[in-house]
């Protein structure tokens, strides 16, 4: 058993606004093991951003309260002090966000901006944080690093600013890569590239990853597990093989419905999933997904915990209807509505 | 970037053409009436009036009008009729007070502008914070007059206390001490208005700032707090306030420091403009407002340059 | 899909509830204006401010119905030789000459000293003092005020107008009438704001302003008015043409020229709205500056001309008394800031109020 790096227990995250407060998380759980990549997919507003934001604690403020524990090697990360924190920050945990134009200061040079990150938590002198800083550049695939180091964030194309920002965030080895939606704001062709280069590094500085992303379609290959997310909670958790051959919820159903596959018979249209998230000040009673559920029935009125139903162990869901039901159902929303199946 | 600067260049000019012909159109055309007597002023005499329509070629062609005007202006042969002296030569005499008040003051508005606006953001809601910007907000509806008039009822020798003098200027060649002296209170009223009003500017830049992504991304690198809100949030608020600082510092430079000069009798240009005003004196008017737009459209067209040249896109270019 | 069975729930009811669920508990849209009045509502201190204003300006406004009743002089009404009674002693309102004995030594005192604020003690008259003429402070301050305000809002009035129809042309026309539009508001901005004024100012009130037809007296107060609002035009234009640019490129503008709407239209049903709450805000702050400049100008001498008085006349001409009859100057100086203060707590509040995150602001002159 790999060493488990990280073990999140009914972390809750709320935050007090003008119009009431905001319940953004609301008991999430998992644990993440080194050399591992867990996948969380959701929505926007599920909570998946503010979850690894808060792993990080950049969340923390005068109108956030936090419960639970996030034990990072057996450190409740929530307890320690901000200034404490700064020495976790890429140095045990690093992190690469969604728009990487944005994300770096356009008036410092790129090789300027991960030095910085190196020279943050380590004691070496600019030479040779230049000299891994390029060598970093060239790990991460931009050609001609000893050039390009110098240069300004504006000029490299989107996809070479990810990667980056990947190598800045890889600079201090953390023991965790946290990637909050890293290829949302990039081409297609280019998304994949960078999910392969995460998974590759994964390997070279023997980290575990966290992938935050809308799109099932892009995890499915280098997720272990996954955990779907909706209104603040986890839905359904389980091994991508699990998930995308036996999901249990029909949010889930949803998510994969609307990703185009090769391997099942062309949808008249994808599926969408009706309706809109719910206001996460005034959850709806019960199960959080029932209004928008098409298999919604009377026991919904009931909130259903987070148990294993199926009989696979660690594959876990939050929906009364029995697991027959489902293998029989799930079908007609995952295909877009038509009664037959391949 | 060399093109650029060609170009601003070019800009520059043509904006200074273009205000010399405003300059001509307030004075002579838009009042109406026989500019000649007008700028002969109080003293006119008959021979004087016609003089003037001859030098400045008021019976000519407007563009030709326009360009004796500026010949005038520009070689240094405008006269004021009230009293005979050279324009160009009083606006010269001027000049010491108006940058020794200027460049204290700059300086002084500038450094504590930049404090008490980093002071009130980084505290942000906290009482220091609610302090700071309850008296910036004092400070910047404060009129400049009054305020001088208060300072110099309060603190200067006629006045309530006498420890400082009341007004007067002391070249700082003749008595450095004195020079200094004379010139704290004129610099403080100068500074008031412009301290609240660069506070609240940074104040708000810094809040916009510390949301943006790259500041996440600096936190994100476990940077400490200092070096995140110096080397990120603050070079890129400060950037603001250096190009309203520019035209600020032209502005009082060019005689936009008038009121304070008046109320502590300080001869500077902005001084002279005000004794031109009381005697119906045209020429001179000309003479500042002329001076005083040109040091706004050349600093504004450095501040524009040095701008290019700090953010690397453009510099790269 | 239909489901078999157990269930109750049908997809209709599932649905009906999900409507019930949406009103009583999801997410509820309002329009930005009533969520705007909701947290100006909320904000005391901003709305307080904007009382003292309201009442600065009702006072002043009222002034010629109740002030001489209290003051029992009129504005310009002088009264050198006057005499109150306070505590049963006569003091004359401008102190005559004496002379003391000091010391075995004829001593003389000078007259011409005007009494100082008398508060309520002399049953309303000369409440804030007297000025050398023996007029009465107070009565003046209030007609000052009338002046003052007239100009500093109405100049802003005039001035908002005309920047928003130049942004609004510039930024929907965009390529030569833009350019010309933003140069018109360069050549402006090249003036120190105070300079452009006594430049326009000193020349305009000496023959006052006669072309296109309008004839107006160098004495009348349009002439300040009309200088102010010229001078302030780049200050509320150049944000406002940057928005209505920014609003140009956006999809529903374009929709609305496919549709075949004319400029007209589009520039004031379309664009106009969206920079209403910017407006709003500008023209709020830019009162303040207004009525400061109006201040400093008719300080200098070329603002509003005697014998009308405002705020800024009554500071200059308490300056060179000002040693021994500070509060000539004291009382116009605090009636401008407490005016200017309270616009700009309330300009604050309704900027905040309008948009949390705004990035629309003044430049100062």
């Amino acid at each position: 058993m790999a060493e488990r790096l990280l073990e999140v227990r009914d972390l809750k995250v709320r935050f007090a606004t003008e119009d009431g407060v905001v319940r953004a998380v609301d008991g999430v759980s998992f644990e993440l093991e080194r050399g591992k990549v867990l996948g969380i997919v959701g929505e926007s507003g599920s909570g998946k951003s503010v979850t690894a934001m808060t792993l990080m604690g950049l969340t923390r403020g005068i109108n956030a309260r936090f419960e639970g524990e996030v034990l990072y090697k057996g450190v409740d990360l929530l307890q320690v002090s901000d200034r404490e924190m700064q020495a976790y920050r890429g140095k045990e945990l690093g992190m690469i966000f969604q728009d990487p134009m944005t994300s770096l200061n356009p008036v410092y040079r790129i090789g300027e901006q991960i030095v910085e990150a190196i020279q943050a938590h380590e004691r070496v002198d600019k030479r040779a944080a230049r000299a891994r800083t390029i060598e970093l550049l060239r790990q991460v695939g931009i050609p001609n690093p000893e050039t390009r180091v110098d240069d300004f964030p504006h000029q490299f194309s989107g996809g070479m600013r990810q990667r980056a920002m990947i190598a800045m965030a890889l600079s201090c080895n953390p023991s965790i890569l946290i990637a909050d939606e890293p290829t949302t704001a990039l081409d297609v062709t280019i998304q994949a590239q960078i999910v392969e280069l995460i998974a590759r590094l994964k390997d070279d500085f023997d980290s575990a990853v966290i992938f935050i992303t809308h799109d099932l379609g892009v995890i499915a290959d280098i997720a272990d597990e996954i955990l779907v997310m909706y209104a603040g909670r986890i839905v359904e958790r389980a091994t991508k093989r699990d998930l995308f051959y036996d999901p249990q919820h029909p949010y889930t159903w949803g998510l994969l419905g609307s990703i185009p596959r090769l391997d099942r018979p062309r949808p008249d249209r994808l599926h969408t999933i009706e309706g809109s998230p719910p206001s996460l000040i005034n959850l709806p009673q019960g199960c959080t997904f029932r209004p928008r559920c098409p298999h919604a029935f009377e026991q919904c009125l009931q909130e259903p915990e987070l148990e294993q139903r199926v009989e696979t162990p660690g594959h876990l869901d939050r929906c009364w209807r029995d697991v027959e039901y489902k293998r029989e159902h799930r079908d007609e929303t995952i295909s877009g509505g038509t009664a037959q199946a391949a | 970037m060399g093109a650029f600067l060609v170009r601003r260049v070019i800009g520059m000019i043509l904006v200074l053409l273009a205000v010399s012909f405003i300059v001509y159109l307030i004075f002579i055309i838009i009042p109406g009436g026989d500019p000649a007597q007008r700028i002969a002023g109080k003293v006119a005499t008959a021979s004087n009036i016609a003089a003037i329509r001859k030098k400045l070629g008021l019976d000519q062609p407007f563009i030709v009008q326009w360009f004796d005007m500026m010949k005038a202006l520009f070689t240094a042969k405008l006269v004021s009729y009230y009293d005979g002296t050279n324009v160009v030569g009083q606006i010269e005499q001027g000049l010491p007070a108006t940058f020794s008040l200027c460049i204290g003051a700059g300086i002084i508005w500038l450094f504590f502008g930049i404090l008490v606006g980093t002071i009130s953001a980084v505290t942000a809601g906290r009482f220091s914070d609610r302090m700071i910007t309850g008296l910036a907000l004092v400070g910047i509806s404060l009129p400049v007059a009054w305020l001088g008039l208060i300072l110099r009822y309060l603190f200067a020798e006629n006045g309530v206390g006498s420890w400082f003098p009341d007004g007067g200027y002391v070249p700082l060649t003749q008595d450095p001490v004195q020079w200094f002296y004379h010139l704290l209170l004129p610099w403080l009223t100068l500074a008031v208005l412009f301290i609240g009003f660069y506070g609240r500017v940074l104040r708000s830049n810094i809040l916009d700032t510390i949301n943006e992504d790259f500041v996440r991304t600096a936190k994100a690198k476990g940077l400490s707090t200092r070096r995140i809100l110096i080397k990120h949030v603050l070079r890129a608020s400060l950037i603001p306030i250096v190009t309203l600082f520019g035209l600020d510092f032209a502005s009082v430079l060019g005689g936009g420091a008038i009121i304070t000069e008046t109320v502590y009798t300080l001869h500077g240009v902005g001084y002279y403009a005000y004794q031109a005003i009381g005697n119906i004196d045209l020429p001179p008017l000309m003479g500042v407002t002329l001076y005083g737009a040109m040091f706004i459209v050349v600093f504004s067209t450095l501040v524009d340059i040095a701008y290019a040249y700090l953010d690397p896109r453009i510099r790269l270019s | 899909m239909a489901t078999t069975g157990q269930e109750e729930f049908t997809l209709d009811t599932s649905a009906e509830l999900a409507v019930e669920e949406g009103r009583r508990g999801g997410i509820q849209g309002r329009s930005p204006w009533a969520l705007a009045a909701r947290r100006l509502r909320r904000n005391y201190v901003a709305l307080a401010f904007l009382a003292v204003f309201l009442l600065v300006v009702v006072c002043c406004l009222l002034a010629p119905v109740y002030s001489s009743h209290v003051s029992h002089l009129g504005e310009n009404e002088t009264n050198p030789g006057g005499v109150i009674v306070e505590h049963g002693k006569r003091i004359h309102v401008i102190s005559q000459g004496h002379t003391t004995i000091v010391n075995g030594v004829p001593n003389v005192v000078p007259g011409g000293v005007p009494i100082g604020p008398q508060w309520g003690a002399a049953g309303g008259q000369y409440i804030l003092g007297a000025d050398e003429l023996g007029r009465d402070v107070a009565t003046r301050l209030l007609y000052g005020g009338r002046n003052s305000l007239f100009v500093g809002v109405v100049s802003a009035a005039i001035c908002t107008a005309l920047s928003v129809v130049l942004a609004l042309v510039a930024g929907y026309f965009g390529g030569v009438v833009d350019w010309i539009i933003t140069r018109l508001f360069d050549l402006i901005w090249a003036f120190p704001v105070v300079l452009l004024g006594i430049a326009l100012g000193t020349a305009l009130t000496i023959n006052g302003f006669h072309h296109f037809g309008i004839n107006i007296s160098g004495q009348s107060l349009w002439i300040p008015t009309a200088v102010i609002s010229y001078v302030f035009i780049p200050y509320i234009g150049r944000p406002l043409r940057g928005q209505v640019l920014a609003l140009r490129q956006r999809e529903f503008i374009e929709a609305a020229v496919a549709q075949g709407a004319g400029a007209v239209r589009i520039m004031f049903s379309e664009l106009l709205p969206n920079i209403a709450s910017s407006v709003l805000v500008l023209f709020t702050l830019i009162v303040a500056n207004t009525i400061l400049t109006e201040a400093g100008l008719s300080f200098l001498g070329a603002g509003v001309q005697p014998p009308n008085p405002s705020w800024g006349t009554m500071i200059a001409e308490g300056q060179s008394k000002l040693a021994d009859d500070p509060w000539l100057s004291l009382f116009p100086g605090i009636a401008i800031a407490i005016t200017v203060l309270s616009l700009n707590v309330f300009g604050d509040g309704l900027r905040d109020a309008l948009d949390p995150r705004a990035k629309v602001r003044i430049e100062h002159p």
